[in-house]
């Protein structure tokens, strides 16, 4: 195995040990606590009434745009991370270059702003 | 575990290196324990209560007794959830809460990998977050989890923008994205941590502070707990769950805390190293950063106890008009600063 193999592979036993950890912590309860569901316990949690429809309904348009704006800042931030490493090589020119791009994204952000897409009353 | 193969074998190496995982999960299970009484006693104090106290000498037991009750109750799956769904978001958020720690250094040497993209497979993990919560609110099929499990999902990636920008501006100082590495270059003493170093400490103390109250949101932490505002929404995703899944995600949500109180210190206040120099033996380190982790969660836990909380348009308003503008300025200075004068030799 390489070198850079055997330096992911820690994470991924670590991954397999939380997983099985978790999954030993769900069966305990199996194995020592009662089980007697009934037609009540297992409706769904509407402050006591029952549930007036499917819960799975229409929701505000914002949460999406704020996803879509996250999906934008989010591949902005993951340019900048090569950058912050390699900036004594590129240097100046570098530099405005990444300014170019960070103003292009910014004037994305006015217009966002301006519209009012990040306003939630 | 990569210089335990190559030191004892495959095999042996292999044994030993899940035995120093098991350590680590075991360390921070405990740690959970307490930090989580620590929590509500803080809390108790600021509102001149005692807060737990029957269960040990100052309720230090608590939390096994809470263990215990947890375990032995009934798992209770909603009729309409969707079942696969529901148990898996639990276990996601428990799994993922841990392996970030794969890549943590706890002390000078102690690390469980060592991989020179640290910072990012953080980012990465903590990310991935999100899922648990989107599939718990959704499987649960439930009005509350629902809208809960929206709002939190919103609230942890706006403010995962400015959380972004906050660690680009520390990689701008140090170069590498290796966590030691980036504890190392503060190790001159406390003039040299990130959050004061000189002449940066102008944007550097601001992108600590953005930082820290980002960390109260990404977390959902109060004052930023919208998710599970109980006067609204009951308790956001969770409403749904009982016994061991519910515990899961309890200990997945802690994990995190702890896991930003570690990383402010990492980034900001020098790691391991004392405020007056170096540490390089690994216990000693590791108790100085235990103890910074203490202090930082000592913080989390005083906003807790006496700031009230934010509304969800305040909430979105401070991420995205407040936070975000100030650290794009914040990386494009400083990336000049950089650029034009190279990098700054810290506590030189």
């Amino acid at each position: 195995m390489s070198a850079f193999l055997t330096d992911y592979l820690p994470i991924l036993v670590f991954l397999g040990i939380a997983a099985a950890m978790g999954i030993g912590f769900m069966l305990l309860p199996w194995l020592v606590a009662p089980k007697d569901p009934d037609k009540e316990k297992v409706s769904a949690y509407e402050c006591g009434f029952n549930a007036f429809e499917d819960a799975r309904m229409k929701f505000d348009i914002r949460f999406y745009l704020v996803s879509i704006l996250f999906i934008i800042f989010d591949l902005e931030i993951a340019f900048l991370f090569p950058y912050a490493l390699a900036l004594d090589d590129v240097g100046i020119f570098g530099y405005w270059s990444l300014m170019t791009f960070l103003g292009v994204l910014t004037v994305g952000l006015v217009y966002e702003w301006r519209k009012g897409a990040l306003e939630w009353e | 575990m990569a210089d335990l193969i190559a030191q004892y074998g495959p095999v042996w190496g292999f044994w030993l290196g899940v035995g120093q995982i098991l350590a680590i999960m075991v360390m921070l299970l405990l740690t959970l324990a307490f930090i989580l009484l620590f929590d509500r006693k803080v809390w108790a104090a600021v509102q001149m209560r005692k807060g737990p106290n029957v269960v040990g000498p100052f309720g230090l037991f608590q939390s096994f007794a809470d263990f215990i009750k947890f375990v032995v109750k009934e798992i209770v799956i909603p009729a309409g959830a969707n079942k696969t769904v529901f148990i898996l978001a639990p276990l996601l958020t428990f799994t993922l809460a841990f392996a970030a720690w794969a890549v943590v250094p706890i002390a000078p040497g102690w690390v469980i990998s060592d991989i020179n993209v640290g910072i990012l497979y953080l980012f990465a993990i903590s990310s991935l977050g999100v899922y648990g919560i989107i599939m718990g609110g959704w499987a649960s099929n439930s009005k509350y989890p629902f809208l809960g499990s929206l709002r939190s999902a919103a609230q942890m990636v706006s403010y995962e923008v400015s959380i972004g920008f906050v660690i680009i501006t520390v990689l701008l100082l140090v170069g590498s994205l290796n966590l030691t590495t980036i504890v190392d270059n503060q190790k001159a003493g406390v003039w040299a941590w990130h959050a004061f170093a000189w002449p940066t400490v102008f944007i550097m103390f601001p992108m600590f502070v953005i930082f820290f109250i980002s960390a109260l949101a990404e977390t959902n932490r109060p004052p930023f707990d919208l998710p599970e505002a109980e006067s609204e929404l009951v308790a956001g995703y969770q409403v749904e769950y009982s016994s061991t899944p519910y515990l899961l995600f309890m200990i997945g949500e802690y994990l995190n805390i702890v896991l930003m109180c570690a990383m402010i210190s990492i980034l900001f206040l020098g790691g391991w190293h004392l405020p007056w120099g170096p540490v390089e033996q690994p216990f000693l380190g590791f108790l100085v950063l235990y103890a910074k982790i203490w202090l930082v969660f000592f913080m989390f836990a005083m906003v807790k106890a006496i700031v009230p909380r934010y509304r969800y348009d305040q909430l979105m308003r401070l991420g995205w008009k407040i936070f975000l503008p100030t650290t794009l300025v914040a990386v494009a200075v400083l990336a000049g600063y950089v650029a034009y004068n190279g990098r700054p030799v810290i506590g030189g």
